[in-house]
């Protein structure tokens, strides 16, 4: 690991007492807050800091990201593999503008990042000045919150704010915009001044009174229950919680769920880990929630894309929610028994209060696997002579059969068909070993993000996985991999020439209109060599692994161009809007749904006719 | 749709009322009224805001969750005091001129300034009190109505409005929000 624990007394170039720039002593905050790594692009308003940085690059390393998107994904990337912040930095105007994607993206799934912006002197502020744009004003609904700094004096104080209120609570982005003139204020800076964040109060570590009577209910309902569920999320991997929510599970013997963010909270192949709920979650374990007495969320924010129609979600349940951040409980489903607390401390207070009774819901246990087992997890698919010679489905074979053997891996997706197949197919072990943009949803995120958090934890291999859409929103980041000489990237691209996504709701419930979602790209192999990459190209079932393989052993940044069957679909699938055991199972299924549809339209207006009699 | 009324205290700092108004605007809930200023607490605006919603739990815990927000809390159905001023320019002829004066010092109010074709009146008073006046005078033709909005005030000590809601019990079958349905 490039980083260290966060250090106040790291030695810095200029003596304490001397003045400098407030640049200088932005670079100094930084450093003082632990930051060892900067995603960034120059610029401008924001030239006095790095001017500044060149000073302490022994201690700041900068990455000069081919946009600042990137650069605002790499610093998620970052954050995501390690629960650190990530810090990116771009200029004013389109610089700060361009962060906008990795900002609301962070915002949505819960990340750590501080994002610092130049912006123009403070004279001009509101003139319409060259390269000014309002950031602070735009990036209000997507930050925790976020300071425009106008005074060099008070870059100490804000810095170690954002930090705090960054990775607190429930983690998330925060904006610091300063001023061209600040950066070049000349000032002694003062260390010792304390935050000042009166209204800041996220939930504590140790749960208060309120929240211990909250959790005896909890306890005490799970205690009555005959089918409960565990739903966890992300807040259970950035709690540091997946020891004790396994420890909790073996001890109640209640089976676990894990949302897509939540993927590597348990792992897959533990006898109480069901696999992944929602949209396109398995049957089963849809199936389970539909059923289940009593959900016991922890860490995840009852996302759309998890409950589908709401309303209809977990019907039988009394629902029991603990989340760190008060304002996501009762949100969008209504909660029996409310806990505001973190995911870790709340399971270690559980446990020791629950019985230890793993046999206790064999029977439901046993329901729960006679559906999996005719539900067949891993066959929703469909091959046959039509079909392409590599199947999306045996590209993530493949990469199990490698990666099985290793631990020193993640992969972080993009957005779309792949992603999901991702989920469902790869075989998670680990917390973060996936990092996936969830809630926002953007498409471009894994090439920078797997630079991110390449650079983040050298030891480990990363394996972004895009489609052949996302892959080209974000490609101009393989020039900058290779020249920060990363050898621990790989990107695979699972190529099937369409907006895959978008294409299989086009074939599924727009007739086939494939509008504006063919796309053709460049030879990926061949623009991988132009960026000083290994590229590869495989068509067949049988050459995935080894590609994998070599890829693997190879020492340098690779991308594999996986040429997959064109018209895949993710299944099962529930369709928008619909209750989550109303699931679509395969092609088949749905043109079967489908038509019944339709006869049952038909005999409804046949049956109309016939009571409105003929027409007088 | 209840009208709800939330006292807050927040930081007096440029663009406080700009993040409290986005959260609102974001999720679609309209203003009734916003009636903001000094705080006894130097640095510190204590505010009124009037907000047209029908459960206001949820909007109370985002707003809480605005750094610059020190604290918040729901007094519609805690015993307060409520008063909102109104401005009202009144057309007033030589004969309706007395009726006006009559029916101000009546309601509470008070004559603020004669002109030669109108006068402006004020009234302090309760906001259903001040709505009943206001409808009073239109017969006599209301030139220009201003008025402050609600201000809000709990008897007694205040209620946990500096203290963080870090435990939080959801109400027992509390129902969502009905966007989500």
């Amino acid at each position: 690991m490039i980083d260290g624990p966060v250090q106040h007394d790291t030695p810095i170039a200029a003596p304490a007492t001397s003045e400098r720039t407030g640049a200088q002593v932005l670079c100094e905050a930084l450093i003082r807050e632990g930051v060892r790594v900067l995603f960034g692009v120059p610029g401008g308003c924001i030239m006095p800091f790095y001017h500044a940085m060149w000073e302490y690059r022994d201690q700041l390393r900068h990455v000069l990201v081919r946009h600042e998107q990137g650069g605002g994904h790499a610093a998620e990337g970052y954050a995501r593999a390690t629960g650190k912040v990530g810090v990116c930095i771009g200029t004013s105007g389109p610089g700060a503008t361009n962060l906008v994607t990795p900002i609301a993206d962070a915002w949505m799934d819960g990340t750590p990042l501080v994002a610092i912006t130049g912006q123009v002197p403070s004279h001009l502020l509101g003139t319409d000045a060259f390269q000014e744009t309002d950031i602070t004003g735009i990036t209000v609904p997507i930050t925790k919150h976020n300071y425009l700094v106008t005074n060099a004096a008070d870059i100490p104080r804000v810095v170690r704010e954002a930090f705090h209120i960054a990775q607190t609570g429930r983690p998330g982005p925060v904006l610091i915009d300063i001023t061209k003139d600040a950066q070049q204020e000349r000032l002694v800076p003062q260390w010792d001044v304390p935050m000042d964040l009166p209204g800041y109060h996220p939930a504590t570590r140790r749960a208060g009174p309120q929240a211990m009577q909250a959790i005896n209910e909890a306890i005490a309902t799970l205690l009555e229950a005959q089918r409960p569920l565990v739903l966890a999320g992300n807040g259970v991997i950035q709690a540091g919680g997946t020891n004790a929510l396994k420890r909790f599970a073996e001890r109640t013997g209640i089976p676990v769920v894990t949302t897509l963010q939540g993927l590597g909270a348990m792992p897959h192949d533990h006898p109480l880990s069901l696999g992944m709920p929602g949209m396109h979650g398995w049957v089963h374990v849809n199936r389970a929630i539909q059923r289940c007495d009593v959900l016991f969320n922890i860490g995840s924010r009852f996302d759309d894309r998890v409950t589908g129609k709401a309303s209809t979600f977990a019907p039988h349940a009394r629902i029991i929610h603990v989340d760190i951040d008060a304002a996501e409980i009762g949100k969008l489903v209504a909660t029996h028994i409310g806990v505001v607390g973190d995911a870790r401390d709340v399971l270690e207070t559980m446990t020791p209060r629950m019985p230890v009774q793993p046999a206790r819901y064999t029977a439901w246990r046993d329901e729960i696997a006679a559906l999996r087992a005719e539900h067949l997890p891993r066959q929703h698919y469909t091959r046959s002579e039509r079909t392409a010679p590599l199947m999306p489905q045996d590209v993530f074979a493949a990469f199990n059969a490698v990666a099985d053997t290793r631990r020193d891996w993640r992969v972080v997706t993009d957005v779309g068909q792949h992603q999901m197949w991702a989920a469902q197919l790869i075989d998670w072990q680990r917390a973060r070993s996936h990092i996936t943009s969830g809630g926002a949803g953007t498409m471009g995120f894994a090439v920078p993000a797997a630079m991110g958090a390449a650079i983040a934890d050298p030891t480990h291999t990363v394996w972004a996985i895009c489609g052949d859409g996302g892959f080209q929103m974000t490609a101009c980041e393989l020039a900058t991999i290779r020249q920060e000489g990363l050898t621990n990237v790989k990107v695979a691209i699972v190529n099937n020439g369409y907006l895959g996504m978008v294409r299989q709701w086009q074939q599924l419930f727009e007739g086939r209109r494939y509008s504006e979602t063919p796309l053709s790209g460049p030879d990926f192999a061949l623009l991988a060599q132009a960026h000083g990459w290994r590229g590869m190209t495989v068509e067949h079932a049988a050459n995935a692994e080894s590609a994998i393989r070599e890829a693997w052993a190879h020492n340098g940044p690779v991308l594999i161009d996986f040429r997959v069957e064109r018209e895949a679909n993710v299944f099962p699938m529930v369709p928008a809007g619909r209750a989550i055991h109303d699931m679509v199972h395969n092609e088949a299924h749905h043109e079967q749904q489908t038509r019944e549809y339709h006869i049952a339209q038909l005999a409804a207006r046949q049956d109309r006719a016939i009571t409105r009699g003929p027409a007088a | 749709m209840t009208v709800h009324t939330l006292i807050a205290l927040v930081h007096d700092r440029p663009g406080v009322l700009h993040r409290i108004v986005t959260l609102l605007r974001r999720r679609g809930y309209n203003i009734v009224s916003l009636a903001v200023g000094r705080s006894e607490t130097p640095g510190i605006s204590r505010l009124t805001l009037a907000v047209g919603v029908e459960d206001a739990t949820q909007v109370v815990k985002q707003l809480d969750r605005l750094v610059e927000v020190i604290g918040i809390a729901d007094a519609t159905h805690a015993p307060t005091v409520v008063r909102e001023t109104a401005l009202i320019k009144v057309h007033a002829t030589g004969e309706t001129l007395t009726s006006i004066a009559e029916a101000a010092v009546a309601a509470g109010g008070q004559v603020l300034d004669f002109g030669p074709d109108e006068m402006i009146v004020e009234i302090t008073e309760s906001p259903e009190r001040v709505e009943q006046f206001v409808g009073d005078m239109r017969p006599f033709g209301i030139a220009e109505l201003m008025r402050t909005g609600r201000l809000a005030m709990m008897r007694g000590k205040t209620p946990r409005v500096l203290e963080a809601p870090n435990d939080y019990r959801a109400q027992a079958d509390g129902a969502p929000n009905e966007e989500a349905a």
